[in-house]
């Protein structure tokens, strides 16, 4: 199992440990952290939500197409659902591969396609008590019309 | 007419105020339920950033729905 939905603290020194290969000239990993603020709005914590059996699935199936675009060894990623604080890790994503260039290019394939794929909701909860669901059209109308127009440029 | 049932997720699962319920629909596809269910419910998201799954398989909009099927409609994801 190279993906896993963690409803517990990830473990990035563990999960490197699984990297390890003596073929391996290189490792790269990305952690995203929560962090304190949002289209300039002070966020106070996150919500994380997954539908698993889904993610999971199709976390698997973003790290086989690495695998396959790009001349690595091994790739594993793990995201957390639940309450996350700030500086909390919400995703981790490493590489390992014999060149540094290739091991760059899937970590950042792995969370981009995480991004834009894998069914994980984020709800911030912001300082001045409000909340919203991040890119979606409800829960905090200003803020996302914020967020469509950022998309959009 | 058949029966289904519909499950929501975070935005949507607020909105509509329930985790999941049963329809009686005429809707043919996917596409068509999701309409139904956002006029009845006020959905705000268009259909294009969101995605749908039957019975635990992603797939497309225009998959033809049958009885007894579990639809999930699943918000513009935010992971990361």
């Amino acid at each position: 199992m190279s993906f896993a939905i963690r409803s517990t603290p990830i473990d990035p020194r563990a999960l490197e440990e699984r990297l390890r290969d003596a073929r391996a000239g290189a490792c790269v990993t990305f952690e995203g952290w929560v962090r304190n603020h949002q289209d300039g709005h002070e966020v106070t914590l996150l919500e994380y939500e997954a539908h698993e059996p889904i993610a999971v699935a199709e976390g698997e199936k973003i790290i086989a197409e690495a695998k396959q675009r790009f001349d690595v060894l091994e790739i594993l990623a793990e995201h957390r659902v639940g309450r996350l604080e700030i500086g909390d890790c919400a995703v981790w994503v490493g590489v390992s591969a014999a060149h540094r260039g290739a091991a760059f290019d899937a970590c950042r394939y792995v969370i981009d396609e995480i991004k834009h794929r894998v069914p994980i909701w984020k709800k911030e909860h912001y300082a001045d008590g409000a909340s919203g669901w991040v890119n979606c059209a409800t829960g905090a109308p200003v803020r996302n019309a914020e967020r469509a127009a950022e998309t959009a440029s | 007419m058949i029966d289904v049932t519909a499950r929501y997720f975070a935005a949507f699962r607020e909105q509509v105020g329930a985790e999941s319920e049963r329809i009686t629909t005429s809707a043919r596809t996917a596409a068509e339920l999701f309409s139904e269910l956002a006029e009845r419910h006020g959905f705000a998201d268009a259909r294009v950033r969101c995605k749908v799954a039957i019975n635990d398989e992603l797939c497309d909009w225009e998959t033809e729905l049958t009885h007894g099927d579990e639809v999930l409609f699943f918000p513009p994801v935010a992971g990361g």
